[in-house]
């Protein structure tokens, strides 16, 4: 096994031991928790009121449209870290390049903003 | 001692149980650390008050108490909940702050793997949180949870971008993305040529270290950004219908990132563990109480934040975001690459 793949068998490693920590706690807890039933605690609070309607009412996501401008941006991100490590390597072309990249990007986000798409809706 | 594909497995596992007993250790400790200094009496000291002081010397052992409290507390399932969805959301949580511990150095030799992607992986694992505050405030069939739950995810798009981009200068910098080859460039550098105390990246990156300040305080829902749990709109936002040990979890996942994010802000712009002229033994011995001192001082910022600021808008914080930080950070990138490739 490659010291590349060992790395992140620790990885998986540290996975299951999270979770296998937090199922032993959690069955630890239940030798000291008590259980006393009772219908009244298994409603769903709201301030001591009796709810009202069911817990996944509809709601307005306000910020839907942020979030296909984030899409855009999270992808671009992926793609400046390997320029970013290389870059003293890549040298001037790379830079220019980059540039361009990242200020046709900002044009996006420019013409988002005067098409009033960051505004609170 | 079995070989497999030629690598010594037993002295791996050996080593690997140990670094997961370590960091088990790590998350409570750096939680409780963080909560008795900070939330109780900093925050106390802050509003002219004592704080906890019965528990212990000067209320030390509270948290203690607090946790041996929770334990003992009924484990509720409300009703109408997804309950397979409900009991994974904390788990989902302390993962997240569990894999954000396997990068970050403390020494030479005392790191648990020093991954190529190091901060990468390290910005993606903590965005696994969001997930687990998602599936929280779904399953609990609680309105205040899903309002919460929907507002986290709303911070998570408005305040990733800042996040990764501010930690792009650093990496231009440093030309490697591992945590160890960040903290060697520091002790390597130079200052206008005096090399005496390398060249901390929070010279070079000041903005760099000003939008990780105030993203990383978004991602870890601190005041101002603490809407997802806004106490006085919605009780406790996604964790509501949260009883005992399940609550814990959340505290630690919280508290326990809180350390994890004070120490990537530590590694990549104060340092890391490197003590000038120190190296081998000695640096694994001076690494962790150095690395420490500087976890307590990005802290100390994060919670400063947190005590001053009054709660921002839902609007305020989106526009904060998308209008400010992200084009200072895309402005900082460009100038860091202009100047690495002209110096």
């Amino acid at each position: 096994m490659s010291a590349f793949l060992r790395g992140y068998l620790s990885v998986l490693v540290f996975g299951f031991a999270a979770v296998a920590m937090v199922g032993a706690m959690l069955g630890a807890g239940r030798l000291l928790r008590p259980s006393r039933p009772q219908p009244q605690k298994y409603i769903a609070y709201e301030s001591g009121v009796d709810p009202v309607g069911t817990g996944w009412s509809q709601s307005q996501v306000r910020y839907y449209i942020f979030a296909l401008l984030f899409v855009m941006f999270d992808v671009e991100a992926v793609f400046i870290f390997p320029w970013a490590i290389r870059l003293e390597a890549l040298g001037i072309f790379g830079l220019v390049e980059m540039l361009i990249f990242i200020v046709i990007l900002a044009l996006g986000l420019v013409y988002a903003w005067r098409k009033g798409v960051l505004r609170w809706v | 001692m079995p070989l497999i594909l030629g690598v010594d497995l037993s002295a791996y596992w050996a080593t690997t149980l140990l670094k997961v007993l370590v960091v088990l250790g790590l998350i409570p400790a750096g939680a409780i650390i963080l909560g008795y200094v900070f939330l109780l009496k900093m925050m106390s000291h802050m509003q002219s008050r004592l704080g906890p002081m019965e528990a212990g010397p000067h209320g030390s052992l509270q948290l203690v108490a607090d946790g041996l409290k929770f334990i003992q507390k009924e484990d509720i399932f409300p009703e109408r909940s997804d309950r397979f969805v409900f009991a994974a959301a904390p788990i989902v949580v302390l993962l997240s702050t569990f894999l954000l511990y396997i990068v970050i150095p403390a020494g030479p030799r005392l790191i648990v793997e020093d991954l190529d992607t190091g901060i990468f992986f390290a910005l993606a694992v903590s965005s696994l949180s969001v997930l687990g505050i998602l599936m929280a405030g779904w399953a609990s069939a609680n309105k205040y949870s899903l309002i919460g739950a929907l507002r986290a995810a709303g911070q998570l798009i408005a305040y990733e971008l800042p996040l990764i981009l501010a930690v792009v200068g650093v990496v231009i910098q440093a030309g490697t993305m591992s945590l160890q080859g960040i903290v060697m460039a520091q002790a390597e550098g130079e200052i206008f040529g005096v090399g005496i105390i390398g060249n901390p990246f929070i010279f070079t990156q000041l903005i760099g270290f000003m939008l990780f300040l105030v993203a990383a305080q978004a991602e870890l829902t601190q005041a101002p950004f603490d809407m997802p749990v806004a106490e006085s709109e919605l009780v406790a936002g996604f964790m509501t219908e949260y009883t005992g040990f399940r609550f814990l979890f959340f505290f630690m996942g919280e508290f326990g990132t809180a350390f994890a994010f004070s120490a990537i802000g530590a590694t990549l712009f104060l340092g890391g563990w490197y003590v000038p002229g120190v190296e081998g033994t000695l640096a694994d011995v001076l690494g962790p109480l150095v690395l420490g001192a500087k976890i307590m001082a990005v802290a100390f910022f994060i919670f400063w934040f947190r005590f001053s600021y009054p709660r921002l808008r839902e609007d305020q914080l989106q526009a904060f975001a998308w209008k400010l930080l992200i084009p200072l950070a895309l402005v900082n990138i460009a100038v860091t690459g202009v100047l690495k490739v002209a110096f």
